[in-house]
């Protein structure tokens, strides 16, 4: 086992005694006496009214999707950006071409109404 | 030829003009849905566009050939040997041509019928298409990873169009889930020939593989895993499963495409991967496996058609064990079983394509015209539609002088001319079993009562689209000289 | 550096896509099925940046990046699918999604 890897056992030891001695000592030192009412989910003092997976909106979903393909665009972006001395104006001209394709993908999303938050 | 710069020299660009033309006029289509039409009314100007675009994609593919013809030279290479215009590529390309107009103008009323005309179905057809050149001409396997994956993006949305009818939801989840599966198969066993090779064009790969032992267990693993990917596109046993929902979920008009256009794009990838290209010096290891895939394949998909009273369905099967006589025909692996399987795919596509729109002229304003029943008395109601559906039938059988003849009658020649009498019995057979399930359609149109009053859709569109593949289906089957040399033209070895 | 041989990182790309197989035959929720696909994609990625590590070249990397970027497209249509089924069908149960048979 090469020698560089010692540093990061001692970290994921570290890190899993942590909680572990903290839960421990939390367990050991406090008083148990659990009874049926202390046991339920808290509501605001009333009795829980439905599960807490609750449904949540669409739009989060729609957002998650718009930004994982803007981000990849923004992926490949970066060896252009790397190199773009060498590259010259050759390189901004395709980088344009390839930024004005994903521009029409914007633009329609736009026009669909997709970044709409309301 | 000189240069743009040191990277993109106009040779480059020349090969991959056509699919520049398809990607532009797609995002034309876009742009101009909102822009300057929003009256739903100006529709037919994005067919106009789509039109405009397979015009100049034709175009452009013209004068690839001239050149090849005019400078004598077998192919053009471009993007450093990643993408290669060859006589093949042309070929499959012309197809994807033919298959995008005609279902571009015979799904403008059918969508209109069901509510769902939007103007992203043409954008999606031309970025398929964009796709699918690429994995006709792609000879890297970035290219042709490419290719696939954005062909089959824009078929996942296009089979999902319906976004009212749950079965076209189910759909099109299902070919999605099956589809990126077998995607991830198929990158594994890329990863692997990359990892043989230390390259990604296809060319390497292949003289690293030959270099090998004959049953090397890296070329089995690579070799087993694309294989997984490729037969899931062409929808063979035993990764079929997705076709029969997904062409009976999808709206008509996709079908029809799904079943020609990707179909005939996963073949030239096949054939690309299999015999021109990095597994064909591994031929011991797969020629076994495939027979058994090819005949399991007919016997599903023939089997499985018997009983299928939804004609979508009924067609679906059909068309999983014509990928059966495709893969027989890589099975031989002569001259003439590639030169079968590019004749099959070119009657395929014309025939296959006229069947489901006939089924697309059934939908009217209440109606689905999916199953048997709707096709009861098609003969006194709509005689026309009712003889054009018998020549694709026939077709479909193989029965002479319509075109589906060709296509078997060559790849049963090379069964027998390298020795496989035992799969070209076993084909035969198949053929008769499939002329009961076309002939239930048959006897339903001609002599049962009609059931249904209402009369057919009919646009323009979808008769010119019809008509087409009527009588190119006819000709190709009577006078099929002009069309037998272009195919033997177009192969490479 | 390079102390540890590529076997291992190998064997650790072949185990990740067979539990993302497991894990797509096995599992019920679409989400999750999903999910393991993407592990499917990401195990390939491994894959490819160790024989691009061994061999000195730069092609692994780059089918790397349009692996990731085909996973990220394939995952925004998925979603959309998936939201779509949702919304008609009302449940996420692969099982329960199934009105269309032989």
């Amino acid at each position: 086992m090469p020698r560089e890897y010692l540093p990061i056992l001692i970290f994921l030891a570290i890190a899993i005694a942590f909680p572990v001695a903290a839960i421990a000592a939390a367990r050991l030192i406090r008083p148990a006496a659990p009874f049926r009412t202390k046991l339920e989910a808290y509501e605001c003092g009333i009795k829980a009214a439905s599960d807490s997976r609750g449904r949540y909106t669409v739009r989060f979903y729609i957002i998650a999707i718009l930004f994982v393909i803007f981000d990849v665009e923004t992926i490949f972006l970066f060896p252009w950006a790397v190199r773009y001395k060498q590259l010259g104006w050759f390189g901004v001209a395709e980088v344009a071409v390839f930024l004005a394709i994903l521009a029409v993908g914007y633009v329609w999303a736009f026009k669909k109404g997709a970044l709409e938050w309301v | 030829m000189s240069p743009f710069s040191q990277y993109y020299t106009s040779l480059d660009h020349f090969s991959i003009i056509p699919a520049v033309m398809l990607a532009l006029f797609g995002c034309a289509v876009l742009l101009f849905d909102f822009l300057i039409f929003p009256d739903p009314r100006q529709r037919k100007w994005l067919l106009i566009f789509v039109a405009l675009a397979e015009v100049f994609t034709g175009y452009g593919l013209y004068q690839q050939q001239a050149w090849l013809a005019v400078n004598g030279v077998a192919e053009i290479s471009g993007f450093g040997g990643s993408v290669t215009v060859d006589g093949f590529g042309i070929f499959f390309n012309w197809i994807f041509v033919a298959a995008a107009i005609l279902v571009a103008v015979a799904s403008y009323k059918y969508l209109e019928t069901a509510g769902e005309h939007h103007g992203e179905y043409y954008g999606l057809i031309l970025f398929a298409q964009c796709g699918m050149y690429f994995l006709a001409t792609g000879t890297d396997l970035i290219t042709l990873f490419i290719g696939l994956e954005l062909m089959a993006l824009c078929f996942y949305v296009m089979v999902g169009f319906l976004r009212s009818d749950k079965r076209s939801n189910e759909a099109a989840m299902k070919y999605l889930l099956l589809g990126a599966f077998s995607s991830g198969f198929l990158v594994y066993g890329f990863s692997v020939m990359y990892g043989i090779a230390g390259s990604t064009k296809l060319a390497e790969i292949t003289m690293a593989i030959e270099a090998r032992p004959a049953w090397d267990p890296v070329v089995f693993l690579a070799l087993a895993t694309t294989a997984v990917g490729l037969l899931f596109k062409i929808a063979a046993v035993p990764f079929h499963m997705w076709a029969p929902d997904a062409y009976e979920g999808a709206p008509v008009t996709v079908t029809a495409y799904l079943a020609v256009a990707s179909k005939a794009a996963s073949i030239a990838f096949l054939l690309r991967l299999f015999y021109y290209g990095p597994l064909a010096p591994a031929r011991q290891a797969w020629e076994p496996m495939l027979a058994v895939v090819a005949v399991a394949t007919l016997t599903i998909g023939n089997l499985a058609a018997i009983n299928q009273t939804n004609i979508k369905r009924l067609l679906a099967y059909s068309s999983i064990s014509h990928a059966g006589y495709m893969l027989l025909g890589l099975v031989a692996g002569n001259r003439t079983g590639i030169n079968g399987i590019l004749v099959y795919i070119m009657v395929y596509t014309f025939m296959t394509l006229g069947a489901f729109l006939v089924v697309a002229a059934l939908r009217r304003k209440n109606i689905i015209g999916e199953d048997l029943d709707d096709f009861a008395g098609l003969m006194r109601k709509s005689p026309g539609y009712a003889v054009l559906m018998l020549i694709f039938l026939l077709s479909l059988a193989g029965i002479p002088p319509t075109a589906g003849f060709l296509g078997k009658y060559y790849i049963f020649l090379a069964l027998i001319q390298t020795g496989h009498y035992a799969l070209a019995v076993v084909a035969t057979l198949y053929v008769a079993v499939a002329i009961y399930y076309y002939f239930k359609i048959v006897r339903s149109m001609f002599t049962r009562p009609e059931a249904e009053e209402s009369p057919l859709a009919s646009s323009f569109g979808l008769r010119l689209a019809l008509g087409v593949s009527g009588v190119l289906t006819l000709v190709i089957g009577i006078y099929p000289e002009p069309f037998l040399k272009l195919a033997q033209g177009s192969l490479l070895r | 550096m390079g102390s540890v041989p590529i076997s291992w990182f190998l064997t650790l790309s072949a185990v990740l896509f067979a539990l993302g197989v497991a894990g797509f035959l096995f599992r019920r929720s679409i989400i999750t099925v999903f999910m393991s696909i993407e592990l499917m994609l990401n195990a390939v990625n491994l894959s490819f940046v160790t024989f691009s590590y061994q061999l000195k070249k730069v092609d692994g990397h780059l089918f790397s990046f349009f692996v990731m970027v085909v996973a990220a497209a394939e995952a925004a249509v998925g979603l959309a699918i998936i939201l779509t089924v949702f919304r008609n069908r009302k449940t996420l149960n692969i099982d329960d999604v199934s009105s269309m048979k032989d």
